[in-house]
């Protein structure tokens, strides 16, 4: 009987046995298949756009895998920053020639006064034409790296690019502060005399007499230069933004950030410097008189009268208050 | 001729970092410098993955289609590498890589680029095969002495696969059939166009 018993509890505990194991059988198995949730390279492309993971080496930066991202931004450069930068400069020189071949040099109409009126102070030039030197190496280095390599390689070949180019990039980032400190001035400085008014509807609805000889009443700047004023302000915060984010390589942002950057100052360059060849032709050989506003500061009266009549009449207006009034006497030392 | 490639049999790659050692080493890369790394997906859980990486060598290489100067050119073994005499640490060709391959000391004024660094395949760049101008600016050159680049040579699991890409896809075909599984062939679609069925 007691063998009997032993025999059953034996039988017992082996059939336990192997039912704890047949249990816990599914789960083993399904960790040594190492396929059941391996990663698969096309599958997180297609989650993310972008593979990122960890790595030990101290530049963390370096986890970005892989980043197809890249090919977008090689046909933004290539082809469409190609098309769009010379539609836009190129256009706006067509449009410029025209526009002097029909219409010529504005005249003052009623010719010069032989009378002058200051218009802007020694620090207003200094700060402009600061900024414009610093804009125009900035614009031709600029242009360098978009078109220099059809363009201009072919002719001087690799070496004399490459060396010309080198220096290009230097003075692209040097320029760049001053640049950078002349807008933010022109900003301050002007800031006053270019918020808009009533007197810019006016003068747009009038297309400024730019098509006959129309000459639409305007305080120191007309609605045209307060456009360019603010083109100025915007764009060189833009530039000088996106510019300092792709000079200083990952301190704002990652490879998308950089990316984006690129785009962003290479778009809103060509822009500006568009823009700024309309506004060199107008000051220069598009208008009698107006170089000698930031040449020699001052203006012939006529021309004051002209295009800037209600300026004119401000500054008259302040010149016969202070003569009219006794000069105050010193002020008492405090 | 060979068209060399790269390929990582990412379920084979312990992440040990050697591939990495071995490049600095060989090619006496400065500090700050990496021209091979190893990415670790989904670190810690269930699917890990490490993927040894580098230049892959593109066909139509992004960085030499963006790059300003062109300084870029494919060898015969269609090996991409570039000239540190043309190239004026612009970044473009960072921006354009999808694998982030372009490495820039920072030598440039306020810290910015100096010129591009990036792995040569262990095949040098335009100077001299084997000169002493080569190797200060570009590492060794192994290709020329028959050999292949030092990474995929040492990797201790063989992992790492360096050589005629025709060649190294049949490898790697072969150990996915035998085991009955593999995680892909990473960067291959993205920088040849292909990639192995498995």
């Amino acid at each position: 009987m007691a063998s009997l018993a032993r025999y059953i509890r034996l039988g017992l505990g082996t059939w336990l046995l192997a039912l704890m194991i047949t249990a816990s059988m599914p789960s083993a198995a399904q960790q040594v298949n190492p396929t059941a949730s391996a990663v698969k390279e096309q599958q997180l492309l297609q989650e993310l756009n972008r593979i990122q993971g960890r790595v030990s080496i101290p530049d963390q930066r370096s986890g970005v895998l892989e980043q197809p991202a890249g090919r977008e931004w090689r046909e933004f450069r290539n082809v469409t920053l190609r098309w769009v930068g010379g539609i836009a400069i190129l256009g706006m020189l067509v449009v410029l020639v025209v526009f002097y071949l029909t219409r010529g040099m504005v005249q003052i109409q009623h010719g010069r006064s032989g009378r002058t009126i200051v218009r802007f102070g020694a620090f207003e030039r200094f700060v402009h034409w600061m900024t414009a030197t610093c804009f125009i190496i900035l614009a031709v280095s600029g242009l360098n790296i978009t078109f220099g390599r059809p363009l201009l390689l072919p002719l001087i070949g690799h070496e004399a690019f490459s060396a010309w180019s080198q220096w290009a990039k230097y003075a692209h980032n040097y320029l760049s502060f001053p640049f950078t400190i002349g807008v933010v001035l022109i900003f301050l400085m002007w800031l006053g005399g270019n918020i808009p008014n009533r007197v810019d509807v006016e003068w747009i609805r009038r297309g400024g007499g730019i098509v006959g000889n129309d000459h639409p009443p305007a305080y120191r700047f007309n609605a045209g230069q307060k456009a360019v004023y603010w083109i100025v302000v915007i764009g060189g915060a833009a530039v000088a933004t996106s510019g300092y984010a792709l000079m200083l390589p990952f301190y704002l942002s990652g490879i998308e950030g950089m990316q984006i950057a690129a785009v962003v100052h290479a778009i809103v360059a060509v822009l500006f410097v568009a823009v700024m060849l309309a506004h060199i032709y107008i000051g220069t050989i598009g208008m009698e008189g107006a170089f000698e506003a930031m040449g020699s500061g001052v203006v012939d009266v006529n021309w004051a009268k002209e295009h800037h009549s209600l300026w004119l009449e401000e500054e008259e207006a302040r010149a016969a208050a202070n003569d009219a009034r006794p000069k105050p006497a010193a002020t008492a030392a405090e | 001729m060979a068209r060399m490639k790269f390929l990582c049999d990412a379920d084979r790659c312990i992440e040990c970092n050697a591939c990495v050692t071995a490049c600095k080493n060989e090619h006496e890369v400065p500090w700050g410098i990496n021209r091979r790394r190893v990415v670790t997906i989904n670190d810690g859980k269930p699917g890990e993955r490490s993927i040894s990486m580098a230049c892959m060598h593109c066909t139509d290489a992004p960085c030499a289609a963006v790059c300003p100067v062109n300084c870029f050119y494919t060898t015969a073994d269609g090996v991409v590498l570039h000239s540190k005499d043309l190239c004026i640490g612009c970044g473009y060709c960072f921006y354009a890589c999808p694998f982030g391959a372009p490495q820039y000391p920072k030598v440039g004024n306020f810290g910015s680029r100096g010129k591009m660094d990036k792995c040569t395949f262990c095949a040098g760049g335009p100077e001299a095969d084997g000169s002493k101008a080569e190797y200060e600016k570009y590492g060794a050159n192994r290709l020329t002495e028959g050999k292949l680049p030092l990474c995929a040579e040492m990797c201790s699991t063989k992992s790492l696969l360096a050589g005629d890409g025709e060649i190294i896809a049949q490898i790697y075909k072969e150990r996915v059939m035998k085991r009955g599984y593999g995680s892909g062939a990473w960067g291959w679609k993205t920088a040849y166009r292909e990639t192995i069925e498995s």
